[in-house]
């Protein structure tokens, strides 16, 4: 059934999807009377033009490629995990209790244990849809819906009611300790001699987020838990004749998927705000949902999308403070990259496939017709 | 007395609050009974809420506020109809994309136009939805039980709130008394069998999701025209979900729709009034759980533990006709 040569699939489609995201998205910056050149201009230097910018752009990806790999391994196992929102908030839980209640004697294994607990605290917000999803046939995408209210309820409860400091007006919890201050890229590279700005954020999470793509990536491809979610999501009727049990995929996927984006928090309540604000996700749950797509799902593409999506993103900043663009704009990217590489793929796909065939089948007429 | 007043009170908001929810959650209705799942509610409502508020600020009348409303919300439905019926495309991707376009655009096209930071500006007079005073009300006002139940509780609403609940009995009768009805359920559960009988999937899909766009429209309407002075950011607040969660609940069912969005619009009514639970049960109940419970209820009976909601066979499937 393959229409298109591989190539196609796997660069052509998306890079049309985009170009056409693109293109609407300059239509809306002319419609609101702006000039998507100077714009875009503005965005490359503030995001990509100084280390500063970069060190911006390199913290959002992070957060996106944690959410978005989170998204990524859900969908082998076709199942939409639309709760990475409410999933790295409770990552934000775990990490601030890890960091607040353990005296950590030096910021790796502080960043071990909070990255653990992360990851235990964003699986187990993520367990209880899976569990309904494969005992009781709830539909994982409303339930995740669901508990992303249900986290910001609970979050906003915690931080109000238990972890805020005496006296304190904002909800928020107490700063957390020295010792557990993460090296941002600035310490990291000065050793190696390369000059990097102190002030932004970017941070160890970063390699460790990189770290988790190739995990990732070898799960998926290289164990028998990637192959048993693969097979999962292209039939569900095969692998459960293959022998495999569906209800232990659909868990084990979910786990790791809410493990992942809980483990988000690593890099933006531990590196960045060190301390656990209300609403610190900011979104960048459901921007691995747009992040996933972009990437097809693998890890080197989410990897590649989630850095473009923190380009986006500090860009969009810049933007908003140099023009009269707010930061808006970047949603409605967002919104538009998620629209036709998702929704709309079809539309692309298969007015291409049309023209795979033609070229195809004119030439050589005796090649066997998929 | 006293008591009998707050009572009164309490569910004057009740049913003020309950009237976005009940036209969104009819709208998912129509959609989801014709299989097409719709999370994008929420931004349908969005859309409309800046349109008809930033429209009627402009012309000064709310009800060309409304149609601009209607229109916004249409488009949008036109969108997810498009990518999901005629591309077949995910239906839940393209409603988190229309979601995240009514957030992005709403901010956007207000700041270019009112330059008041992603908000219209406040509406007076004939841009808004005026309370309408039912015939006697004010007779029988002074009337003791009856005349504070009819003044305060069913008087001085808004057009779309006494809409909103005549829509409730016209989709039952639409969807279970009337041929396109029943071919609409029919196209939600079995659509290979209305295509055998002869009759358009693709027209009564994209028919169900019209209404739904319609429906969401008016809702958005009322949040920025009759509930509110004008758009704010992001003023929908989750409501669209809270709708899809009211769905649920009332299992796809139009009178279970206005049960569940009166609980619903309750919850919210006794989130603002802390004292009166207080007063009632004695138990200091937190906020943040009233806020939660809609969900956490959805939840229970999406578990099935009470009762099991079944949702629409066909429903996120996108129809393939045979070759």
């Amino acid at each position: 059934m393959d229409v298109m040569p591989k190539w196609a699939e796997v660069i052509l489609v998306p890079l049309i999807s985009l170009l056409l995201a693109a293109i609407l998205s300059a239509l809306v910056i002319l419609a609101i009377g702006e000039d998507p050149v100077a714009a875009v201009k503005l965005m490359v230097t503030g995001a990509l033009g100084s280390s500063y910018g970069w060190g911006y752009t390199l913290y959002y990806a992070t957060n996106f490629m944690f959410t978005g790999l989170a998204v990524a391994v859900a969908f082998h196992a076709r199942l939409f995990n639309i709760g990475g929102e409410g999933q790295a908030a409770l990552g934000g839980l775990g990490v601030a209790l890890a960091c607040l209640y353990i005296p950590w004697p030096h910021w790796s294994l502080a960043l071990v244990g909070a990255a653990i607990a992360a990851g235990l605290f964003g699986a187990a917000w993520a367990a209880i849809p899976a569990w309904l999803q494969a005992k009781r046939g709830s539909h994982i995408v409303i339930t995740t819906i669901m508990f992303n209210f249900i986290a910001a309820s609970l979050l906003n409860y915690v931080l109000v009611n238990m972890l805020r400091p005496k006296g304190a007006m904002d909800p928020a919890s107490a700063r957390f300790p020295e010792a557990v201050q993460l090296p941002t890229l600035h310490d990291l590279l000065a050793p190696l001699g390369i000059e990097f700005s102190k002030a932004a954020p970017a941070n160890i999470s970063l390699l460790v987020a990189i770290a988790a793509c190739v995990v990732i990536w070898v799960l998926i491809w290289r164990t028998r838990l990637g192959y048993e979610i693969r097979s999962y999501g292209h039939s569900e009727s095969a692998a459960r004749y293959a022998g495999m049990p569906p209800n232990r995929i659909i868990m084990v996927t979910m786990l790791i998927s809410g493990a992942l984006a809980g483990m988000m928090a690593i890099n933006n309540v531990m590196g960045e705000a060190e301390r656990l604000v209300m609403n610190a996700v900011e979104g960048a749950g459901f921007i691995g949902i747009a992040v996933a797509l972009m990437g097809r799902s693998h890890p080197f593409g989410v990897f590649i999308a989630a850095i473009l999506f923190g380009f986006l993103y500090q860009g969009g900043a810049e933007l908003a403070l140099w023009t009269t663009i707010p930061r808006d704009l970047i949603v409605v990217i967002q919104a538009l990259v998620i629209l036709f590489t998702g929704a709309l793929d079809n539309m692309v796909r298969m007015p291409l496939e049309r023209v795979f065939l033609a070229l195809r089948s004119a030439p050589k007429p005796g090649r066997k017709e998929g | 007395m006293d008591i009998y007043l707050t009572l009164i009170q309490l569910l004057d908001s009740t049913v003020r609050l309950a009237t976005p929810l009940l036209l969104a959650c009819l709208a998912g209705l129509y959609s989801e009974r014709a299989g097409i799942f719709d999370i994008g509610l929420e931004g349908k409502m969005l859309a409309a809420a800046f349109f008809s508020a930033a429209i009627a600020a402009m012309t000064g009348s709310v009800w060309i506020g409304l149609l601009a409303g209607i229109a916004a919300s249409l488009v949008l439905s036109a969108i997810h109809g498009i990518a999901s019926i005629t591309f077949r495309g995910n239906q839940l991707i393209s409603g988190v994309a229309i979601n995240f376009l009514a957030a992005g655009m709403t901010v956007l096209i207000a700041q270019a136009w009112f330059r008041q930071g992603g908000r219209t500006p406040s509406l007076i007079g004939k841009a808004r939805f005026e309370p309408i005073t039912l015939p006697f009300a004010e007779a029988v006002q002074d009337v003791p039980f009856i005349g504070p139940l009819y003044y305060e509780l069913i008087s001085g609403h808004s057009i779309l709130v006494y809409v909103a609940f005549a829509a409730v009995p016209l989709t039952w009768w639409v969807l279970f008394r009337t041929r396109f009805g029943l071919r609409l359920r029919a196209v939600g559960e079995n659509p290979a069998a209305v295509d055998t009988a002869g009759v358009s999937v693709v027209g009564l899909r994209f028919a169900a999701v019209a209404i739904c766009g319609v429906l969401c429209g008016i809702a958005g309407a009322y949040l920025s025209t009759a509930l509110q002075a004008g758009f704010v950011k992001d003023m929908a607040a989750g409501r669209g979900f809270i709708a899809l969660a009211a769905l649920i609940f009332a299992k796809w069912r139009p009178w279970h729709a206005l049960y569940a969005t009166l609980l619903f619009g309750l919850f919210g009514a006794l989130e603002t009034r802390p004292d009166v639970i207080e007063a009632v049960s004695g138990i200091k109940v937190q906020g943040q759980l009233l806020a939660a419970l809609p969900y956490l209820m959805t939840v229970i009976i999406l578990a099935g533990f009470v009762g099991k909601a079944i949702p629409p066979r066909a429903g996120g499937e996108p129809y393939v006709k045979e070759r």
